[in-house]
């Protein structure tokens, strides 16, 4: 086929095209899970453990199941199953012990949901409550108690996991690059400071919900809020033995998800259900108070890092502890560690680090990913960092970053090496640092500044992030012609909002050289119907499925091609198309439409060629390696997208009050598939950044309750809380192994946007901040130097 | 109790169950389920309807307290299956991302749009401050109020910049 272009093409990659879902989801016709109902279904309801860490003595349910309309109680007793993503540490519901505030304890399902709720009530628990371990730090602690002492039994990925039975740690990643003695050696300056932030909540607008239905014959069927259909399948036949193909996974739309809806929840749970209930559907959908600590969370760190520079400002070595409150169960958080390890260090050229990453179990409710996959915890660090360095050696913040920028030819911490293709990360911050007048303040905020008598500063901070993933991961991705012309594409990528639907149908289009009103993507993800995925997680959807819808396009043309040459008894080399046909190039006139093509030609007299066109498209990552367990050197990054932010901040030097005046962020996204949907993902991103910066943390008493599982006491910004202004800035380094040059930018937006923020107030302040969130009375605190206090754990009396 | 309430145009009589929410109601005894549940307490604004003209978190209202009443949802938004102004200019203007509080956040506007027909962006904000949108970051929802009242132009609308 040609590459010229004979038709003129409605759309293309780069355009602005308005969102394919967003007539269904304006007008209340888009389903969400939570949306379905199916005949006989029942509604469960599920026991909590009050109380963060107890032996269970005894549960009573002879009351629940004598209440009219229960249909099934299941205790933790009955279930003799094992759930993890990658350390097999859960139980379905709690058997022995509860390890964090809200645990599972035992379900109900009940024709209706105020009866499951009644019999709940019925459900009598006795604990013999211990005291918990509520700090990762404490429970490193030799006379710590074992959140899991039966840690050495479980089974868990051993290519990339460490787990250290007899102790908290289900995983310790380790990195090593140079020589770290002899870069200190070389320092003229070292600085070591620690930075701590809490755990927080996703909040997605739908909590989790689930409908499962096992039937006679071990047929089952999910439908599911989770973001990742063939690894939920996967984890749910590998805890029940069950193959594959009795297994059916179906994802309607999903009301947002940030990471907290990857893997597998609230399934296992709803299949025992639904089995005991005798193969009824059983739906369960989680309260906005449940989603807090029945469900995970986005775990705790503290980062502590040290530093050697030399006279020139440049940094010779890097030491990196990261210690992450996994809470009760590894889930996500040993990957966090792993992928938070081998990024450690930022965007930045470090001859010599060392990096131990440690995950460690505590009583509280787990940690999952969370957009951005540790990189939001550990860049509020590593950024605030890199601007205490440059006031300890006197060089302005901006400049020491910029000296200190990777660049090509430099190697990355597991030995990557950077080429002009990776990514600008030095266009990025100059952009953001241009876009706030960083380093000077204009006439108008002067006038600003000596009228309200708040001060104004200004701060930046770089990011990297590579999607965290397998070092094969795989996708595919189906295009059928319909008989029209039109086409459907098939993926298992889920449209969790990001707006994969509508660049993935822009790409088709570009590639097939249709408008986009011929691309059609399915909705709803079915395993038994679309073409493998692994997850959709990780900024990773863009690049790897990008690529192999260009592939499945250019298979299905293939096939079209070929049946034409017959067609026109010409050969494929002399055809070129537009949108409705195929034709010869020099007798454009002598032509076969693609709706006569679609599903099989018929000549005149009634036979028929060909067959339907179907085009199948498939994808790997390439040329990625496992990370060598002691160095941690290999290939770890499909790719890397940079980005950076500015801040400007105006703080009442007083009270400690501040404004986020404005905030412009870049990224180098390798080329913009769609402006409009880039922009929202970028900005949503960077106002999530900024409730993290500024509000979001779980706060628990001193015995492991946690004290603000709602809306209002656990804050999320609302359009008040905007920035003045927010500017969303593009660099386009063509990405060599991209579709259309394109890489992910669906969690960078929020990294860095906190240590950005606390930049500016220290500019503005000189508030010296090493704790997120950054609350007033934190800066406040700052300020005056009084210490700061870590109120997430609080050491008030139980409630 | 026995309740009447004429719900986008259609008048309903039901035995409602006492101590409903009209969000319950709505969803679950006449199925129509693009009014969202984010909360249940009246927090994220996404179960936001109309009531009598005014708009009420469906979460925080007894459906009894409806009856003989006239609710209007996001189904009755599009009229014979063409967008409203709103949705139109939620559509333009890249408004929606996961959709979950789409429904709500377009009622809101419209109560906003009803009393104040050119709101500054301070008034919109203030106006939509009881939607949560955790997609967003609200700037496009917005802009898309500023489209529909007429504030905005291809020049003026927000974008993304290059360098």
């Amino acid at each position: 086929m040609s590459d010229t272009t004979v038709s003129s093409v409605a759309t293309r990659v780069g355009d602005n095209v308005q969102r394919v879902d967003d007539t269904a989801k304006l007008t209340g016709g888009a389903m969400y899970a939570s949306d379905l109902v199916f005949a006989g279904m029942l509604h469960a309801q599920v026991k909590k453990s009050p109380h963060a860490r107890a032996k269970i003595v005894a549960i009573n349910t002879s009351k629940a199941e004598n209440l009219p309309g229960v249909h099934a109680v299941l205790t933790g007793k009955e279930l003799d199953y094992r759930i993890g993503l990658y350390v097999a540490d859960k139980d379905i519901l709690a058997k022995d012990a509860v390890r964090h505030f809200g645990e599972a304890v035992a379900a109900v399902a009940a024709e209706s949901l105020d009866i499951a709720s009644r019999a709940v009530d019925l459900i009598d628990v006795e604990y013999e409550v211990l005291p918990p371990v509520l700090s990762q730090m404490d429970a490193l602690d030799e006379s710590s108690p074992l959140v899991h002492p039966d840690l050495g039994s479980y089974d868990y990925v051993k290519a990339s996991f460490s787990p250290q039975p007899g102790t908290n740690i289900p995983n310790i990643t380790k990195i090593r690059k140079g020589d770290i003695d002899a870069g200190f050696a070389e320092a003229k300056w070292i600085v070591k400071r620690e930075y701590t932030n809490p755990s927080v909540q996703h909040v997605p607008l739908e909590t989790h919900v689930a409908i499962v239905e096992w039937k006679a014959g071990d047929e089952v069927t999910i439908w599911s809020s989770a973001q990742s259909p063939f690894t939920l399948r996967d984890l749910f036949c590998r805890a029940f033995k069950l193959p594959h193909n009795k297994v059916r996974v179906v994802i309607p739309h999903v009301g947002g998800a940030f990471g907290g809806k990857a893997g597998i929840h609230l399934e296992p749970l709803l299949a025992c259900l639904s089995r005991k209930a005798g193969g009824r559907p059983v739906k369960f959908q989680a309260t906005r108070e449940e989603e807090f600590s029945l469900l995970p969370c986005r775990s705790a760190l503290t980062y502590r890092i040290k530093t050697g520079v030399d006279a020139d400002g440049r940094i010779t070595a890097q030491k990196l502890l990261m210690y992450w409150d996994s809470g009760a169960y590894a889930d996500y958080a040993v990957n966090v560690t792993r992928a938070s390890a081998y990024s450690a260090g930022g965007p930045y050229d470090i001859p010599n680090a060392w990096v131990d990453a440690y995950t460690i179990y505590t009583n509280k409710p787990w940690g999952t990913a969370y957009r951005g996959f540790g990189h939001v915890e550990f860049f509020w660090g590593l950024e605030r960092h890199m601007e205490l360095v440059a006031q300890v050696i006197g060089m302005d913040p901006l400049e020491f970053r910029k000296k200190n920028l990777l660049k090509p030819g430099s190697t990355t911490l597991t030995g990557e090496k950077i080429n002009e293709h990776t990514g600008d990360p030095l266009k990025c911050l100059e952009a953001a640092a241009k876009a706030i007048n960083y380093g000077r303040l204009t006439p108008e905020e002067e006038e600003r500044q000596a009228r309200t008598g708040r001060r104004i500063g200004k701060g930046i901070a770089t990011l990297h992030k590579a999607p965290a993933m397998p070092s094969f991961t795989t996708t595919a991705a189906v295009i059928k012609m319909n008989s029209d012309g039109s086409v459907v594409v098939n993926i298992a990528l889920t449209e969790i909002g990001q707006g994969t639907a509508t660049v993935v149908a822009q790409m088709a289009a570009d590639r097939l050289r249709f408008p986009v009103s011929l691309v059609k993507v399915a909705v709803e993800r079915d395993t038994d119907k679309d073409p493998f995925d692994w997850q959709t997680v990780a900024s990773k959807g863009l690049l790897l499925t990008g690529n192999a819808v260009i592939a499945a396009c250019d298979d299905l043309l293939r096939q079209a091609y070929s049946d034409a040459a017959q067609v026109l008894r010409a050969q494929t080399a002399d055809l070129d198309h537009d949108a409705e046909r195929i034709f010869i190039k020099q007798r454009p006139e002598e032509s076969v439409t693609f709706a006569a093509l679609s599903i099989g030609y018929v000549y005149p007299n009634g036979n028929g060629i060909g067959g339907p066109l179907i085009g199948l498209g498939r994808y790997t990552a390439q040329g990625l390696t496992s990370l060598d367990k002691e160095t941690g050197q290999g290939l770890p990054a499909l790719d890397w997208t940079y980005g950076a932010h500015g801040v400007i901040a105006e703080v009442d030097p007083e009270t400690g009050e501040y404004k986020v005046i404005k905030i412009a962020s870049a990224f180098d996204v390798g080329k913009v598939i769609n402006p409009g949907t880039m922009r929202g993902q970028c900005i949503g991103g960077m106002i999530q950044g900024l409730g993290t910066a500024q509000c979001e943390s779980y706060i628990y008493d001193g015995h492991g309750h946690l004290l603000n599982p709602s809306l209002t006491d656990n804050k999320i910004l609302t359009s008040k809380d905007l920035p003045e202004e927010i500017e969303c800035i593009a660099v386009e380094t063509p990405q060599l192994d991209g579709p259309f040059g394109a890489r992910g930018v669906g969690e960078h937006p929020m990294i860095s946007v906190a240590p950005a923020l606390a930049n500016a107030i220290h500019d503005a302040t000189g508030a010296e901040l090493t704790h997120m969130p950054v609350r007033f009375e934190d800066v406040w605190r700052a300020i005056h130097n009084e210490q700061p206090i870590d109120t997430w754990v609080t050491k008030a009396p139980a409630v | 109790m026995w309740m009447s309430v004429e719900v986008n145009g259609h008048i309903y009589e039901r035995e409602v169950t006492e101590h409903w929410t009209l969000l319950r109601f709505l969803r679950e005894d006449l199925e129509l389920t693009g009014t969202k549940d984010g909360c249940s307490a009246g927090e994220c604004g996404a179960c936001t309807v109309m009531l009598n003209g005014e708009a009420v978190n469906a979460c925080m209202v007894l459906a009894a307290e409806a009856d003989g009443a006239t609710v209007e949802t996001i189904e009755a938004e599009a009229a014979k299956g063409e967008l409203s102004e709103i949705q139109a200019a939620f559509a333009r203007n890249y408004a929606v991302q996961c959709g979950y509080c789409t429904a709500g956040m377009v009622m809101s506007v419209r109560e906003l749009l009803r009393h104040n027909p050119k709101p500054t962006v301070a008034e919109i904000k203030e106006g939509i401050e009881g939607n949560l949108c955790r997609c967003t970051g609200y700037q496009q929802i917005i802009e898309a109020v500023l489209d529909v009242s007429g504030q905005i132009t291809n020049e003026t609308r927000g974008g993304l910049k290059y360098v």
